[in-house]
């Protein structure tokens, strides 16, 4: 575990030290902005609440993620410095999590800057908070899968173009599968991938969170699809550790 | 004298394209083994599987015993390793790279600015510790990577082309770095620059087309040839075998 706070820390650093961290953070905030009180009609739904704001995540997550994690590996290869970090004295695992970490932590930290939406509704109305926080931790879990997700597919080349476009494609199909024009369409044409499309579909237990709604099932769901990407991407920087 | 560094058999295929094939040898406390061959014939192959970077297809290798594939953390904490080109994080200060890579090899707190300051100094980087690495020259660059192969002061380094692109002071000043510490370690240095084998190395092996060819001190290679120039001997013997290696590697 030392080890892999370790390389999360550097990794942090890095986003600090370039203007990556500033760019995206403000890009984020501006486009959750924009999008949530304009397209999301945010003040002609009287409500005080952040469905919103929410709504929007996973799409905006779905354009930026990729954006972080395409450095991650592809970075690491085009520079030669994988090598210099593999042969230290530690394992694949603790730096592919090690990376997860830091990127997760950045995500967090950009979520976190939200918070005047949080004032905002609170402000002008009686929200249930409870609901809020629950949207937020689902927000928190979804970057994660999909920061999973763009690790394993920078592991795979060393050009970050190809890491960001597989990256969006991929985390497209899992989030594209709960909307439904895409889920009529999968019912009528091939019904027993509709099934299996719902079930791994990451926007629809999102919008759970969302509701309010902490399932603990979903909890797992996002823990073993975490798990799953994380231990993929391991294998890929094993596979392809020296191209 | 005891082999720090075994290497029995060690062979690597690309596809059909045999990079390294069953090469053996071993190196003991006190020995600078220089590693020659033409670009291409497999020394950072070599090299990469002796660092655990590379999985050989063959053969096994051993760092004072630790096998560097069923053990390779241990076989890694022995092992100072400045990859081909010293690649380094661009956007870090040299300090914060050696920190960085100190704190993963363990040390905390006072041991670890100990070991970076000791690294620095042995290596002449002590004016650049705030300045990052991008914006350094090439030679001063290599030193980072030296520094980070040194930090631990492993029994073990291995050094892959330490002196490309260096200016010949800073050649001078790697060869006598590495001739003061030779007596404590095993060090294996790659080049293709045959007057660093005269200067630095007690043997040299020869490496062409992925086999070992010649095995033997740098006096000994010497006399190969009639005109006792290393230059000579280097290129009979590369030329020799990639000549006769062609049909080989085709079948």
């Amino acid at each position: 575990m030392r080890a892999v706070l370790i390389v999360a820390r550097r990794e942090l650093g890095a986003y600090v030290a370039t203007p990556v961290a500033v760019v995206f953070i403000v890009i984020f905030l501006a486009i959750q902005g924009l999008l949530t009180f304009n397209l999301g009609g945010f003040f002609a739904r009287n409500q005080a609440d952040l469905v919103a704001f929410f709504d929007f995540i996973p799409w905006v997550f779905l354009l930026l993620i990729p954006a972080i994690t395409m450095r991650l590996w592809a970075e690491e290869r085009r520079l030669g410095t994988i090598e210099m970090l593999l042969t230290l004295p530690l394992t694949q695992a603790q730096a592919v999590l090690g990376k997860f970490l830091a990127a997760w932590a950045f995500c967090i930290a950009a979520l976190a800057l939200t918070f005047p939406f949080v004032i905002t509704v609170n402000y002008l109305g009686a929200p249930d908070n409870g609901a809020i926080l629950a949207g937020y931790l689902g927000a928190v879990l979804l970057a994660g899968a999909f920061l999973a997700i763009g690790g394993a597919i920078s592991a795979l080349t060393r050009n970050q173009v190809i890491a960001f476009v597989g990256a969006v494609a991929v985390c497209f199909l899992f989030a594209a599968t709960s909307y439904p024009v895409v889920s009529a369409f999968l019912s009528s044409a091939l019904p027993w991938l509709a099934v299996l499309a719902r079930r791994i579909s990451l926007v629809a237990r999102f919008q759970g969170f969302v509701r309010g709604v902490i399932d603990p099932r979903d909890l797992l769901f996002f823990a073993s699809f975490i798990g799953f990407w994380l231990y993929l991407n391991t294998l890929f920087v094993k596979a392809r550790q020296t191209d | 004298m005891t082999a720090l560094v075994e290497i029995e058999g060690l062979t690597k295929r690309f596809g059909g394209f045999t990079a390294v094939d069953h090469i053996s040898f071993s190196v003991g406390r006190g020995e600078v083994l220089g590693f020659l061959g033409p670009n291409g014939a497999g020394k950072s192959t070599t090299m990469r599987m002796l660092a655990g970077f590379m999985e050989p297809s063959e053969g096994r290798a051993r760092i004072l015993g630790h096998d560097v594939r069923s053990d390779p953390i241990a076989a890694r904490r022995e092992l100072g390793f400045l990859p081909e080109g010293a690649p380094t994080y661009p956007e870090m200060s040299v300090g914060g790279f050696l920190s960085f890579a100190a704190a993963v090899r363990g040390y905390g707190g006072r041991e670890r600015a100990a070991r970076v300051a000791a690294a620095m100094e042995l290596t002449g980087l002590e004016g650049v510790r705030l300045q990052p690495v991008e914006t350094l020259s090439k030679g001063f660059k290599r030193r980072v990577g030296l520094a980070q192969a040194l930090l631990h002061d492993p029994p073990v380094l291995v050094l892959d082309e330490p002196t490309d692109g260096l200016d010949p002071n800073q050649k001078h000043e790697v060869r006598t770095l590495i001739t003061r510490m030779a007596p404590h370690k095993a060090i294996i240095v790659s080049t293709h620059i045959l007057e660093e084998v005269d200067a630095v190395c007690t043997r040299a092996i020869v490496i062409a087309a992925g086999r070992i060819v010649a095995d033997a001190t740098p006096a000994q290679l010497a006399r190969l040839h009639p005109s006792g120039k290393l230059d000579d001997v280097f290129r009979a013997l590369t030329h020799a075998t990639a000549a006769t290696a062609q049909p080989a590697r085709a079948a």
